[in-house]
């Protein structure tokens, strides 16, 4: 292992608490008795530009950043990681689980001036979210159909009982709303409205040059009374980390989103008074890292082999050292920061333990011969720097109990490929994004039956019956206590099986300036509408 | 008139090798893992099965290679660049948006490491071995051995964030939309830093290839005449040595043309410029192959073009080539 890198990075981690800990507390006391200041541009740093714009058909941060701002969804989360009505006013299930009714609010006009429908929430649903949203089209699969009995009430039918809570935290990413009379002719993925959004939302879309900038202007009829603050935000695309960070130096750039600067620029950021440097905002964005066994391999196979491999990488060492405040040791599929769904750190773990590594494999029949007992590949996904960092941890970690671990590396398209498709790996390793309830994008990591090519889905070669079963108990029980206590077996179940392994758990870090107020006030703060954001002068 | 036969038949002998560099391109990405729709489902972060065989339906990747290239080339014979599965719009516009950015940074530091690399060549070789010489010479080579995306980010940080001077990145101010001349000197002062960064390591190629033509003419018999029959110094370099001197000048700008697109990759990254190279490197990690064969299609048209300016500009010089033929 390379020590003089691990001295670097544990004194920059250090210095990153820190300064963490002394500006979160800082700016909240010193400007608690401000008056909302209207008006100033905001300037967002725009990492990786999407194909489009309309969070209706494409659930992606990437997306949110922006038509978050435009459109609106029918509820979001409050402070406290609740759901809380937007363009819904409220909400009810029948006992069966069948139908969800939706009261909307009055009053809302589209930003070309027709008002907002629930015949708008319909198409939208029927259309889009069921047939081409990303993750929506799961959780719809069983939508028969949306009622408007006024345009003030959308009924959602549906074929099998939908846990009410599993959609309501399902609806803030997957619950955007389009306007039909924009869309209902020609093919939705290439409605010119997908790069002009048009949305009931606090910001008006104005102009987007590709591969430079996007401008939305604040709505003057916004529904939320004296909403929004700021007159305008841009996004201005850059892709280099490192310029970015120096864009926020020079004031040129308010708020880099997501862990959008390298590990030590947000380190640096956050020693400075003018920046920042938090993860609170983002709970609801929390992910976790992997190791994912391919079962084709006869020696991953063995589940003495998983737990061995499991026991042989020091998890704490890693956080501590590489990632600093940013990371956390992880227990399992569900993350800590899901206070519905988390069943405690009382699941099957593995703890650091290198002797019952060696014995493990030992008794797995794999002995080593000239120091190494077989050899692995490792396919790191390339979304970020802890990912590499993580891979490499791995090789070294194994390396020492004699496994051999060949690190190969592709761009995002190659990755999901190999991974997904062509099954082309030992050990891969990426990030499983947790979307506030299990069913939404964890448990397909795990249910078998999973369509080959299917990308973040048990593609591992591995079936268990009880895992299955209470993956689709949980997925249509409607009483909530029933489910928590269902995903709590589900953890318990996987965690002993171990097929993916889970043991890092990651929020995003966000970079802001200190001059921006009510930020970071919800968990999806980074996707959400911004309607109280403003800027201090 | 000869040179310009010679010049239009080598003309002719690029086209096929463009359409050799297009199949070549087009197989290789063949060969990359994942396609435009494995790409666009990692930026969504996921997506079921259904989807995606829709997707790529949508995108024709649902006919097999032979076809999809068979339907590029007869596309490409009439002139049609396709479609960009990244922008949802035709490559040739894509193209076009991108190409004022990338000629304007490429012409404006190609001149600065032409004009500036002729300049220092010429004081560097008229001091040789005393110290102009020695100063330009090792400025040069620490511009050529340092890293563009170094130099960009610390011209960054010291005239963006320390003195404030310069805009850090972008290609216009977009806070205020500027018109006319007001707009030309925008765009002016987002490309100052940018030149420089690309500007510097071209201009340490071309100091030193000019340096060395220089004392080679120098020595040449026909000076030694030009002086003996009384001419001042200044008449000597301008007019006899110098003219002779910029020969392999020329060459080299034909040959760094090409280069000056794929190295701006880096430098319009680092600046956030919207040109080329960022628009090639997002078609490749994206697999938008119609952009990416569009880009290489463009930029050897670029290259083409640029060789026989070159030709021409050789017989200018030395009227010897052109009655040579």
């Amino acid at each position: 292992m390379d020590l003089s890198r691990l001295e670097i990075n544990r004194r920059t981690a250090l210095l990153t608490s820190a300064a963490i800990a002394a500006n979160v507390i800082n700016p909240m006391r010193a400007f608690a008795q401000e008056t909302p200041r209207k008006g100033g541009v905001f300037n967002v740093h725009y990492g990786a530009e999407q194909r489009q714009l309309n969070p209706s058909i494409q659930a992606s941060t990437g997306v949110y950043i922006i038509g978050g701002k435009i459109q609106e969804n029918l509820v979001d989360l409050d402070a406290n990681g609740q759901p809380v009505g937007v363009l819904a006013e409220s909400w009810e299930a029948t006992p069966d689980g069948k139908t969800v009714t939706f009261k909307l609010r009055k009053g809302v006009t589209w930003h070309d001036g027709k008002p907002f429908t629930s015949e708008d929430v319909a198409f939208t649903a029927m259309n889009m979210w069921k047939k081409i949203l990303n993750y929506g089209s799961t959780l719809q699969l069983f939508l028969t159909s949306v009622d408007t009995p006024d345009p003030q009430t959308a009924i959602f039918r549906y074929e099998r009982p939908m846990p009410l809570n599993l959609l309501l935290r399902a609806l803030p990413d997957l619950g955007y709303v389009s306007a039909k009379h924009l869309y209902e002719s020609g093919d939705i993925r290439q409605n010119p409205t997908n790069l002009a959004p048009v949305g009931t939302g606090p910001f008006k879309f104005v102009k987007y040059e590709r591969g430079q900038y996007i401008i939305a202007d604040r709505n003057p009829d916004y529904w939320r009374p004296n909403a929004p603050y700021l007159d305008r935000i841009v996004w201005k695309v850059i892709t280099d980390r490192a310029a970015a960070a120096a864009q926020m130096e020079a004031g040129e750039l308010h708020y880099s989103p997501f862990s959008g600067l390298t590990i030590s620029d947000m380190a640096r950021l956050g020693k400075d008074k003018r920046f920042i440097v938090q993860t609170k905002g983002n709970e609801g964005n929390a992910r976790t890292n992997t190791i994912e066994f391919n079962f084709r391999r006869k020696e991953l196979s063995d589940i003495r082999v998983r737990r061995a491999i499991a026991h042989a990488i020091n998890v704490p060492f890693f956080i501590d050292n590489f990632l600093g405040d940013f990371a956390k040791l992880g227990t399992g599929p569900i993350p800590s920061t899901s206070t519905d769904f988390y069943p405690g750190p009382n699941t099957p773990q593995y703890a650091y333990d290198k002797a019952k590594a060696i014995a493990l494999l030992d008794e797995a029949g794999f002995k080593a011969s000239g120091g190494n007992r077989f050899a692995l590949k490792l396919l790191p996904a390339p979304w970020g720097e802890d990912i590499s960092l993580w891979s490499t941890f791995i090789q070294q970690s194994l390396g020492e109990v004699g496994i051999q671990v060949d690190i190969v590396r592709n761009d995002g398209g190659g990755f999901l490929k190999q991974v997904y498709d062509d099954h082309a790996f030992d050990l891969a390793t990426g990030w499983h994004q947790y979307r506030n309830d299990p069913a939404v994008s964890t448990t397909v990591w795990y249910r078998s039956g999973q369509p080959k090519g299917a990308p973040w889905t048990n593609q591992w070669g591995w079936e268990d019956k009880t895992v299955d079963k209470t993956i689709d108990d949980a997925a249509t029980e409607v009483d909530p206590a029933k489910r928590k206590a269902l995903y709590a077996d589900f953890v318990k179940e996987v965690n002993t099986e171990l097929p993916v392994w889970m043991p890092i758990e990651q929020i995003f870090v966000t970079v802001i300036t200190a001059k921006a107020r009510n930020h970071s006030n919800t968990p999806r703060w980074g996707s959400a509408s911004w309607h109280d954001l403003w800027l201090s002068a | 008139m000869r040179i310009l036969s010679l010049a239009g038949r080598r003309l002719a002998a690029s086209i096929p090798t463009l359409f050799l560099i297009l199949i070549g391109v087009f197989l290789l990405l063949q060969l990359a893992p994942g396609d435009t729709v494995d790409a666009l489902m990692a930026q969504m972060g996921g997506g079921d099965a259904a989807t995606a065989q829709q997707l790529r339906k949508f995108y024709g990747l649902d006919l097999s290679v032979p076809a999809q290239l068979g339907n590029y080339l007869w596309h490409l014979v009439r002139l049609d660049l396709g479609f960009s599965s990244i922008y949802g719009k035709p490559v040739a516009t894509v193209i076009l948006e991108r190409l004022p950015p990338t000629i304007l940074l490429m012409t404006a530091s190609l001149s600065f490491a032409f004009f500036f690399g002729l300049v220092f060549g010429v004081i560097a070789a008229r001091g040789v071995n005393r110290w102009p010489d020695t100063l330009i010479s090792t400025l040069g080579l620490v511009f050529y051995a340092t890293p563009s995306f170094w130099f960009g980010l610390m011209a960054i940080v010291v005239f963006s964030v320390y003195l404030q001077w310069l805009p850090s990145g972008g290609f216009q101010d977009i806070g205020t939309v500027q018109t006319g001349i007001r707009g030309v000197l925008d765009i002016a002062a987002h490309l100052v830093l940018p030149t420089l960064t690309l500007g510097l390591i071209f201009l340490a190629i071309y100091l030193r290839i000019m340096r060395a033509s220089m004392l080679e003419v120098l020595n040449l018999d026909f000076v030694r005449t030009a002086r003996a029959k009384g001419l001042d110094e200044t008449h000597v370099i301008t007019r006899h040595v110098l003219r002779n001197a910029l020969l392999p000048m020329v060459t080299l700008i034909g040959l760094q043309a090409g280069t000056m697109l794929g190295g701006s990759v880096v430098v319009e990254s680092v600046f956030s410029l919207p040109g080329l190279g960022r628009l090639a490197y997002e078609s490749v990690v994206q697999r938008d192959l119609n952009t990416l064969l569009g880009i290489v299609f463009v930029s050897a048209l670029l290259v083409i073009v640029v060789n026989f300016v070159v030709d021409l500009l050789y017989a200018r010089l030395d009227p010897r080539i052109a009655a040579e033929g």
